[in-house]
């Protein structure tokens, strides 16, 4: 096999760069560990002992391969290109989150951790991995935003149900950020026993890498679910960003087909020149948890709050693979505001029976739009990557219903 | 010689004092770094404020948020470490922080700064060695010391990369965590001190953890010196405006302790 030079499907290089993206800008005491990490990351790659556990886990025990679904009414209504939905919200835990958790307890187990730690927003990273330290009978403890505790309750109640010690932070504006700084703290005084989940392809070498490669399994499977009932490949492919985890899964299979192009959907809040959560579209780069990338920031430098009707998306930064494919031009970047997601929230209720989670509502927006610009014999390729029971309650607040 | 090297050949232990810059405000910060130098404090690290300072606990977390919220800008922090320099010619400044405020307009424009502001060294918390290229060769250009972090997970195999390129001293993080939290046992500390002082003739200062004389005294016996931080924020979060008076109250009690640390031990 030859290397192709030319392709996107190579990085990050041998120190975790992804271009000028990415890298490994942690506390000394970390880093000894992020060493490891990666070792033990490559070793496990190359065992298929490693891949057969997790493949069969994500099939008997997650439910993959997920379905690949032609959204009829969604594409009558928008009158243009063919909608179709890779279904991920149906995974166990509702959301695929759980397929980067699978993954991670699995290396974690290998690497003879005793004790999980994770940063969660919206609460389905908290849920995916407290489900699996439940699986595999690990103690968990979840870092969340006191903020996003009082409006991700379900999810909560979910987390301590399979045994899990949520903590609020309270820092800052209490959102993810803040709970990722408190993971990180937790981490560098626990880092004998201790392995944190990280659930965005975001943070130091080799969590970006290797959460891609644990979220990729989406893409593989859309790309042979497509070929095989259609016989072609899809003229687009729309996912959410927040950090990037679910869309980073679904391009990158696809990344060196040139015919294949790909939207990714940030969150635009109130408004890009008012509150919201998109880095690529308001940021710039610099360095935030363990990683080089776009981040929202003052002129000093200081972060920026995110803000998102979604929890899951309410962060400053972005996965850092996202930045340096935003540069690259081979990702269109584009965003949808709080209102925006909203309406297509409750237009795939409508027309198609489905409840999405706030997160993947930002995409079908972004495909809202899109769509009625395309031929009718185009394939839009879109990841519908949760589900949506978690935000009922927020839902109702916004639409101004008392539960 | 420089001004960090005469600071550790003084024939006893140093002692390195650490506040976050414009806590409580820009004004107030100049009165506690005086403090700090009338008490004996041989180096003095200054704190750029963060918005995510994720080594450190919940004292010094706290100090950052002040600081910001009184307005603290890099312009403030470049502005009180000039007039430092401008009141003591001689005494070791050294700036404390993260890699995003440092970096943001460019690492030569703060190379720049800090070499214009009488800046002694640089301590970025989450640059390791890996990512020297992001600040590191600026800061040597403009002949200002990086000083780097060596912890109790820093390995025989690491050691001589965390050592590559630093100058000054080493700041030798005592325990496994954040800062202000817990104190490592004194055998450890020994014992770590002893392997860095073996591989490098770069000066030694211990911290994390460190609050007290009497806990400062027992360290500066095996290291060339001691950093305290979170019990002088403590007082800082305490007095606010008028923290000068109880911080070099503090000072020369931990100077004293520091300084006399050796003597009548043989």
């Amino acid at each position: 096999m030859t290397t192709n030079t030319n392709s996107f499907r190579n990085q990050p290089d041998e120190r975790g760069h992804f271009g000028e993206f990415g890298g490994r800008y942690v506390a000394e005491t970390l880093m000894p560990l992020i060493l490891d990490l990666e070792r033990e990351y490559r070793a496990a790659k190359a065992d298929p002992a490693f891949t057969a556990e997790f493949e069969d886990l994500l099939e008997h025990y997650v439910g993959r391969p997920s379905p690949l679904y032609f959204a009829p009414r969604l594409t009558e209504e928008l009158n243009g290109a063919q909608v179709w939905f890779k279904r991920d919200e149906l995974n166990h835990t509702g959301a695929h989150k759980i397929n980067n958790c699978i993954g991670q307890i699995l290396l974690a187990i290998r690497m003879g951790k005793t004790r999980i730690i994770a940063e969660t927003g919206a609460g389905q990273h908290g849920v995916a991995t407290a489900t699996v330290c439940a699986r595999f009978g690990l103690p968990c403890v979840v870092y969340m935003g006191a903020t996003d505790v009082a409006r991700q309750a379900p999810n909560v109640f979910r987390m301590k149900l399979l045994g899990a010690e949520v903590v609020p932070v309270t820092a800052g504006a209490a959102t993810l950020k803040d709970a990722m700084n408190e993971a990180l703290r937790d981490w560098v005084a626990n880092v004998h026993d201790t392995f944190y989940i990280i659930g965005t392809a975001a943070g130091p070498h080799p969590y970006p890498e290797l959460v891609r490669d644990f979220q990729s399994v989406i893409g593989k499977e859309a790309r042979a679910q497509l070929l095989s009932r259609t016989g072609r490949l899809p003229d687009l492919l729309v996912a959410a960003i927040g950090g990037g985890s679910n869309a980073i899964g679904l391009f990158h299979p696809f990344l060196d087909d040139p015919s294949v192009k790909m939207l990714g959907v940030e969150a635009a809040g109130h408004g890009l020149d008012k509150e919201h959560a998109a880095s690529l579209a308001g940021g710039r780069p610099g360095i935030l948890h363990g990683n080089k990338t776009y981040l929202l920031q003052d002129d000093d430098g200081q972060i920026v709050e995110g803000h998102s009707i979604s929890a899951g998306l309410d962060y400053p930064g972005i996965g850092p693979e996202h930045a340096w494919l935003k540069e690259s031009g081979r990702v269109q970047y584009t965003s949808a505001t709080d209102k925006e997601a909203l309406d297509a929230f409750q237009l795939l209720c409508r027309t198609e029976g489905i409840i999405p989670a706030l997160e993947p509502s930002h995409a079908i927006a972004a495909v809202k739009k899109v769509a009625p610009t395309m031929p009718k014999d185009a394939i839009i390729l879109a990841n519908l990557c949760g589900r949506g029971d978690k935000d009922i309650f927020s839902v109702a607040e916004h639409l101004g219903v008392r539960l | 010689m420089s001004r960090l090297q005469s600071a550790f050949t003084r024939g006893r232990p140093a002692l390195v004092c650490f506040i976050t810059g414009g806590d409580p405000t820009p004004d107030a910060t100049p009165a506690i770094l005086d403090a700090l130098v009338e008490g004996g404090a041989d180096v003095i690290e200054l704190g750029m404020p963060f918005t995510d300072p994720m080594a450190d606990g919940p004292a010094i977390q706290a100090a950052n948020l002040r600081a910001l919220g009184a307005g603290t800008k890099t312009a403030d922090i470049f502005r009180i470490a000039t007039d430092f320099r401008a009141r003591h010619p001689q005494v070791p400044l050294v700036l404390m922080g993260y890699a995003n405020p440092m970096i943001t307009r460019g690492p030569q424009w703060f190379a720049d700064e800090c070499r214009k502001a009488g800046l002694d060294g640089v301590i970025c918390v989450d640059i390791p060695p890996e990512e020297d290229a992001e600040l590191g060769p600026f800061l040597r250009a403009a002949g200002v010391s990086l000083i780097r972090l060596a912890t109790p997970t820093t390995d025989a195999a690491r050691l001589p990369a965390v050592l590559d390129g630093s100058s000054g001293f080493l700041y030798y993080v005592s325990v496994a965590g954040i800062t202000g939290m817990q104190q490592a046992g004194l055998g450890s500390i020994e014992a770590a001190v002893a392997r860095l002082k073996a591989a490098s003739d770069i000066p030694v200062a211990v911290g994390f953890g460190v609050r007290t004389p009497e806990q400062a005294g027992p360290i500066a016996r095996v290291a060339d010196g001691v950093v305290v931080g979170s019990a002088l924020i403590d007082l800082i979060a305490t007095h606010g405006a008028d923290a000068a008076g109880p911080v070099r109250q503090l000072t020369l009690a931990l100077a004293e302790a520091v300084h006399n640390a050796r003597k009548g031990a043989a």
